[in-house]
């Protein structure tokens, strides 16, 4: 498609080097008026260094940058904010201390004989965010609302301060789809408005429900630009992947597992989740579906002691085990992978191996420290097996991206060699190709005869790995579903209908 | 309706207001405009101080060389007076420069250099105790007409209190510090400060000239801080107001300011230096008592207001939790 209109910003040919690499290489993109342009591409493609180059957070090692015919060279996001390009990130970058209104006015605030009038200031807010459909107190601090009305703020304060290009990192990551919409219905607005955004998330059905055109990033190269209206998501994934993924929908590897490794019987906790009872087999991966808030973490977290049940038993191997604290849980070889792997999970600053070997060592006991060359050895291992992609094994956990971090939260918890290992959420939040390989990890560990539950909100993931479906509703557990009858329909009528379905 | 950002400042009020009734009752003599005259005359000096300190704290910093600078203010007053021939109103003015360049070049070194405000204020305090001691170990005395003109202004009210002029500096200076922080840019890039260093930054607030303004302030209040004690006391001494510092620190927190920064109000300051007067005041009526049973008492207090803190910030982040079994589709 041609389009007559003048791109708003115009990038020809951005250049950027990192010490012993190119992150971006000749990349052009070009933003029009009026439309949403999703940037695609794996983690570590260049899609972040893209959008720091074009705020001025980077100085540029080559290539021009225009906005609206002119050429600019904005050297901090300050200046480029002065130009016309506001940014958004995935977390708020607004004042959780301050009201909203306060927020959206910092440092521009209307003044009346040199005093903030705040009368006015509130006015003005309460104006502005109507004009995004947002009726809110402006008056209450900005941690009084949800994440997603937060989102919104930060868009709203973006557009006033920059009102050309706006540039959404990320912003859905953390928000149910009813706030994804919510954040939605403002850039339909905004694009209605003539402002040009860029859009960059994970989730393909986002693309493909706002986006006009798609840039796609590749190890710093820009693999191809798509009018969305002409192309399909496995178009997309191919251009991202460079390799076509393997068919969705895979067999079922119909084994019921091998001996019973632990019997719950009336596991519950009073206000949390309702007690539940399940057998978990070896070589057996026991999925957890339900809707946010329907007791997926929190059967989690109950099963591992990370949260003491009041109510019920676990049988181990026919043994009764009582776990007062995930102390326990390890001792009994069981393993947790939580959710939000940046705060439960990484331990940031810790080189990689210290991450992986982490639980290793809590295992054993801090009087008996695994020898240096063994943890060398066990992290080079699960680094190599899991193909964790990290310069060194030195480097500080947090430099690595997302998809990486949480294999090497994986190998934390294989090295351990748990007989049961729990993971809550194992691909949220990574990129499609580390997504594939975690599904096919799974796999790979339920062959070996390890047993795993697998919490996830995402059906299909779990329709590929399950042998079992636990459907849990308002933290009751409603349906368990195995084999054949393993398909998201049946999930969604489970989680939908009233009267109890039980296989 | 009432915000949960202000209940802090409620609790405050009402527990300064409880407190009164409480001594009241035993005392009735505690609610003559005499006592509440001291109330005012004997805390001015700690109360602006405490001012000062209160946009250190919502800031996110501490400022350790409050004491210091109050007793370096009183001894360079009081050599000055005593060795020359220049009238008190300009030494108010030298003192008030140096005092709030010092700080200023605290705020400096504490921008640039990355330092924590916590060292670099220690270091500050070492400093201005030594400078004190530099110009005169001994006590001296201040005896010059025009500090018993400034002394003798009062107002009389009819029931006998005297409301002094240092009382009445405090006030202004509380007023004053309300404005400038709920009303200005540089007030508002303050709470932002304290809300996140690295968001307020990205959000465009000039981050060095606002830290410089903050220790500034507080500096020149301590400058303050130190003439209206000069002006309290009569002399200057090297070993006067040693911990005072810590009594703002605690003036502060009891007004309902998060020690992590960005949350409280001025005006709670206010309140909290009431109660603390108040506590002292009752001892001294109480006449069997020890004195120590001021820090007993403050000691506690301050550590209800700190449950208070954490329990309201515990509260605010329970709320912000989605409803159980919501219908939010994952």
């Amino acid at each position: 498609m041609t389009d007559p209109v003048r791109p708003v910003l115009q990038a020809r040919g951005i250049t950027k080097f990192f010490p012993g690499a190119i992150a971006l290489a000749d990349v052009d993109l070009a933003l029009h008026p009026g439309e949403v342009h999703a940037l695609l591409g794996e983690n570590g493609a260049g899609k972040s260094t893209l959008i720091k180059c074009l705020t001025g957070a980077y100085p540029r090692d080559g290539g021009t940058l225009e906005l609206d015919g002119a050429e600019v060279a904005p050297g901090s996001t300050q200046e480029s904010q002065a130009l016309g390009i506001g940014t958004v990130y995935q977390e708020v970058n607004l004042l959780p201390n301050l009201t909203v209104a306060e927020n959206l006015f910092l440092g521009r605030q209307p003044r009346r004989f040199g005093l903030i009038s705040r009368r006015r200031m509130a006015a003005a807010a309460t104006e502005l965010l109507q004009g995004y459909g947002l009726d809110i107190d402006v008056r209450e601090p900005l941690s009084h609302y949800s994440v997603a009305v937060q989102q919104v703020i930060a868009i709203a304060r973006a557009v006033e301060m920059s009102g050309r290009v706006l540039i959404l990192d990320e912003p859905t990551a953390s928000l149910d789809r009813d706030e994804v919409e919510l954040v939605f219905s403002v850039v339909r607005k905004l694009k209605a408005r003539g402002l040009a955004i860029v859009f960059i998330t994970h989730f393909l059905d986002q693309v493909f429900a706002i986006c006009d055109r798609a840039t796609v990033l590749r190890n710093g190269h820009v693999v191809g630009t798509r009018d969305l209206s002409e192309t399909g998501p496995r178009d997309i994934v191919h251009l991202m992947l460079g390799r076509q993924l393997e068919s969705e929908v895979r067999e079922r590897h119909g084994g019921q597992g091998g001996e019973v490794l632990a019997e719950i019987d009336g596991l519950g906790r009073r206000g949390m989740i309702e007690p539940f009872s399940m057998q978990i087999r070896e070589g057996e991966v026991i999925g957890l579906a339900g809707l946010l808030g329907a007791g997926r973490t929190e059967t989690a977290s109950l099963l591992f002691g990370a949260v003491h049940a009041d109510q019920g038993r676990i049988r181990l191997r026919g043994r009764d085990l009582k776990l007062k604290g995930p102390r326990d849980a390890v001792a009994a070889r069981f393993a947790l992978c939580p959710e939000d792997r940046k705060t439960d999970g990484i331990i940031g600053d810790l080189s990689v191996r210290e991450n992986i070997i982490l639980a290793l060592q809590a295992r054993q006991g801090w009087a008996r420290p695994v020898p240096r060359a063994r943890a060398e050895e066990i992290a080079r291992g699960y680094v190599r097996a899991l193909d964790i992609r990290a310069a060194s094994l030195d480097m500080p956990i947090r430099l690595l991206s997302g998809g990486n971090q949480q294999k090497a939260l994986l190998a934390r918890w294989l090295a351990t060699e748990p007989e049961l290992l729990i993971l809550d959420e194992p691909t949220r939040g990574i990129d499609v190709g580390a997504h594939a390989e975690i599904i096919q990890l799974i796999e790979s560990l339920r062959e070996r005869g390890m047993s795993l539950v697998v919490a996830s909100s995402e059906m299909e993931e779990l329709v590929a790995y399950s042998t079992r479906v636990i459907v849990l509703r308002d933290r009751v557990q409603v349906a368990e579903l195995a084999g054949d009858r393993i398909t998201a329909e049946n999930i969604v009528r489970a989680i939908t209908d009233e009267d109890r379905e039980v296989a | 309706m009432i915000r949960s950002t202000s209940l802090p400042l409620i609790v405050t009020l009402a527990t300064f207001v409880i407190a009164y009734a409480l001594c009241a009752s035993a005392y009735p003599a505690m609610l003559s405009s005499r006592v509440v005259a001291n109330l005012l005359t004997d805390n001015a000096f700690l109360g602006i101080a405490a001012v000062g300190m209160t946009f250190v704290i919502l800031s996110g910093g501490i400022d350790l060389s409050v004491g210091s600078v109050i007793a370096f203010s009183g001894v360079f007053l009081a050599v000055i007076l005593r060795d020359t021939g220049i009238h008190p109103l300009a030494a108010f003015a030298l003192v008030l420069a140096i005092t709030t360049a010092f700080g200023a070049a605290m705020g400096g070194i504490i921008h640039y250099l990355e330092m924590p405000p916590f060292i670099v204020t220690l270091a500050g305090m070492f400093l201005a105790r030594g400078a004190a001691y530099v110009l005169s170990v001994d006590s001296v005395p201040i005896t010059h007409e025009f500090y018993d003109w400034l002394q003798d202004i009062y107002w009389k009210a009819p029931s006998g209190g005297r409301f002094r002029l240092t009382g009445a500096l405090m006030v202004l200076t509380f007023l004053a510090g309300i404005v400038l922080a709920h009303r200005t840019r540089f007030g508002q890039n303050v709470y932002a400060m304290g809300g996140g260093v690295q968001t307020a930054r990205l959000m465009g607030v000039p981050l060095g000239r606002t830290t410089i303004g903050i220790y500034a302030i507080s500096g020149g209040l301590s400058g303050l801080a130190g003439i209206v004690f000069s002006l309290y006391t009569s002399a200057g001494y090297s070993l006067a107001a040693v911990g005072v510092e810590l009594d703002a620190i605690a003036a502060v927190v009891i007004g309902g300011t998060l020690l992590t920064g960005g949350t409280g109000f001025v005006a709670g300051t206010f309140f909290g230096i009431l109660i603390m007067g108040l506590i002292q005041t009752y001892i001294v009526f109480d006449g069997t008592l020890s004195s120590w049973w001021t820090k007993i008492v403050i000691g506690a207090l301050l550590f209800t207001f700190i449950l208070l803190q954490k329990g309201l910030t515990w509260a605010t982040t329970l709320r912000r939790r989605p409803a159980p079994g919501s219908p939010m589709p994952s």
